[in-house]
């Protein structure tokens, strides 16, 4: 979808929510989250071109599959954690929108276990035993 | 799937029906009936929101390696 259909889609979903505001509240809340779930379902074609793109140049220079695999994850995560945290701030909800962030962070941190394992035995095997 | 702004419209014409029958059916004096058809509009968006919202979730799955 062009950009110019994004912002266009925006503006009448903004529109649309403060027509719908004044007679049904959380109807207009459902039309935020399918603004955004639009939006989003647009934009996630071209994260998979990326994605390839990134994929084939990790082959090519020989970098291991698990830390591509991992650097995805986080990426993938950080997306959800933030489409949940915005729908929850939208609501109302920003205490629930933080733990939903706080969720993400300690998800990301999980998965880059074993990347920081690698790095510190990396470190640790430069030190000459003494 | 969403290549248009069909959707939108969509739950936009479900909100303001529902919002006309209740102002109706409670003008008329029927207060349960009122929050049924209420109950009953919002079950129905929330229907497509959650599809939408399922097939999103699918997409990202499948993009970003689950």
């Amino acid at each position: 979808m062009d950009i110019l259909q994004i912002t266009i889609l925006g503006v009448l979903a903004s529109l649309l929510y403060i027509l719908l505001k004044e007679v049904h509240g959380s109807i207009a809340f459902l039309i935020i989250l399918i603004t955004g779930i639009v939006i989003f379902f647009s934009i996630i074609q071209q994260i998979q071109l990326i994605f390839e793109t990134i994929r084939k140049l990790g082959d090519q220079a020989n970098v291991q599959g698990l830390y591509l695999t991992t650097i995805l994850k986080i990426i993938g995560i950080s997306y959800i954690a933030e489409i949940g945290a915005h729908l929850t701030k939208d609501a109302g909800l920003n205490s629930v929108s933080k733990y939903i962030e706080l969720a993400g962070k300690i998800f990301i941190l999980l998965l880059a276990v074993p990347i920081i394992t690698a790095v510190i035995e990396a470190i640790i095997g430069f030190i000459p035993n003494v | 799937m969403f290549v248009d702004a069909l959707i939108l419209f969509q739950i936009a014409g479900i909100g303001i029906i529902v919002a006309l029958i209740h102002t109706i059916l409670k003008q008329m004096g029927k207060e349960e009936i009122a929050q049924f058809a209420t109950l009953i509009g919002f079950i129905l968006v929330l229907l497509i929101v959650v599809n939408g919202l399922s097939d999103l979730f699918q997409q990202i799955r499948s993009v970003f390696l689950f």
